[in-house]
């Protein structure tokens, strides 16, 4: 028994960095798992609130630019508006999102945002008290952003698509061939739609939407233009470089987006299985 | 004591903000960001026991990861340099640091030098490497370490040349 002792008072600095050592590579590790990591993150109370506080500070200097979006983004609604009896299909957002309200939006303003990592998170400043869940969608008026990961209180930590971990699902929206949107992490403006068949008639410019298959956007919310496009190894597939709408970097105010059928379609599925 | 802790203490809540609240939104050519709260690791006093340095060194990095959302990088980088730092002392400063004798601000310059960046290059090392997860991004980690690093020693140095403690 006393050697033990001894032998643990001895070696008590390297157990001890051992022990940390580990301890902090199960939290990489559980990070680099989608929907994991969960005890230490930008959304707590401290984290969130000391970004909040420097937030409000840094708004007002983009106030200016905040309006000129705004701006831009009612012309479009005016024209969709104005345009509405004589077209039926030319806005696919009038498809999708129907008067029967399937979808909630609420807006929210972003405190952080990374873009520089392989591994990127966008902190809101909306949580639980205004009805934020998991698995909500985030966009802007030009695109989409990601997918809420984890909620408290007041704030909400959102996966990017500038994140390795994140998969959407999106399409041509010219045809309808699909694809999954995932990111390579090396240009913030560039992300990668993946697994689309080699039967689509991709050419560059090409607009891609968000597919219909996710529960999380609704369809047809912009993402970006096909850049290039090369063929698979196995020429199968196409990988197309995709440049988004959004400037990555440069992100205000956001709306969340929640699906109100979600549990029931859900339930339906677990149904068939 | 007390004057030691509480400096060291006000040293590591300043250098995390500066650190969570502008450095990392420099984002120099895209990916370039200096890590300079890794001056707490070099500067912290060479004479507490290697035990609480550990601890504090996982403190400093986890708090950062909590602020950058990236899982436990910053801890783990942290805690490696904090444990292998009595190697570095010994190998830069030579035998005056077995006597517990040695001060960071009258060394001689070149071997500070060497001391910083051997500190600053094998964080970043650990930290980009675990970041990317992924042997196959090797070019990546050692373009991101190079520049990233040579960026954190510059502005540790300069800290350290700025804020020296005044002579007696």
């Amino acid at each position: 028994m006393q050697q033990i002792f001894n032998f643990l008072i001895r070696n008590k600095n390297n157990i001890l960095f051992l022990l940390l050592m580990s301890l902090s590579i199960f939290l990489t590790i559980q990070s680099h798992s989608f929907h994991k990591s969960k005890f230490i993150s930008s959304a707590n109370v401290v984290t969130g609130g000391i970004y909040n506080w420097a937030n409000n500070i840094k708004t007002y200097f983009h106030l200016e630019e905040y309006n000129e979006r705004l701006v831009e983004e009612n012309k479009q609604l005016r024209s969709l508006i104005a345009n509405l009896p004589d077209t039926t299909n030319t806005g696919l957002f009038l498809d999708s999102v129907p008067n029967t309200g399937v979808y909630k939006f609420m807006s929210a303003r972003v405190i952080n945002n990374n873009y520089s990592r392989i591994n990127n998170y966008i902190t809101l400043y909306i949580g639980e008290n205004s009805g934020i869940e998991k698995e909500n969608g985030v966009i802007t008026s030009q695109g989409i952003i990601g997918i809420v990961d984890h909620v408290n209180r007041k704030h909400a930590r959102v996966i990017s698509i500038l994140n390795s971990n994140s998969q959407i699902n999106a399409q041509l929206k010219k045809t309808f061939h699909f694809g999954s949107l995932v990111w390579d992490g090396k240009d913030p403006n560039m992300v990668q739609l993946i697994d689309v068949p080699r039967q689509a008639p991709v050419e560059v410019g090409d607009t891609i939407v968000t597919g219909g298959r996710s529960l999380i956007f609704p369809q047809g919310i912009p993402i970006g233009k096909v850049d290039a496009f090369t063929l698979d190894p196995n020429e199968s597939y196409y990988t197309l470089q995709v440049k988004l709408f959004n400037d990555m970097t440069n992100i205000g105010h956001v709306y969340v987006i929640e699906n109100t059928e979600k549990e029931e379609i859900q339930e339906l599925e677990a149904i068939n299985d | 004591m007390t004057n030691t802790i509480l400096i060291n203490t006000l040293r590591f809540i300043l250098l995390v903000l500066l650190q969570v609240l502008l450095l990392n939104n420099i984002n120099f050519l895209g990916y370039v960001n200096p890590y300079l709260y890794v001056l707490f690791l070099v500067v912290y006093p060479f004479n507490t026991p290697q035990s609480l340095f550990l601890i504090v060194a996982f403190l400093l990095g986890i708090t950062i990861d909590a602020f950058e959302d990236s899982g436990g990088i910053n801890a783990a980088a942290c805690v490696l340099i904090a444990f292998i730092r009595p190697a570095f002392l010994r190998f830069s400063f030579g035998v005056s640091y077995d006597y517990q004798t040695v001060k960071l601000s009258n060394t001689p310059y070149g071997a500070r030098v060497g001391y910083v960046m051997l500190i600053v290059f094998i964080h970043h090392f650990v930290l980009f490497t675990l970041e990317m997860f992924d042997f196959s991004h090797i070019f990546l980690i050692l373009k991101k370490t190079i520049f990233s690093g040579i960026f954190t020693t510059l502005l540790i140095l300069i800290s350290l040349t700025l804020f020296k403690p005044k002579r007696r």
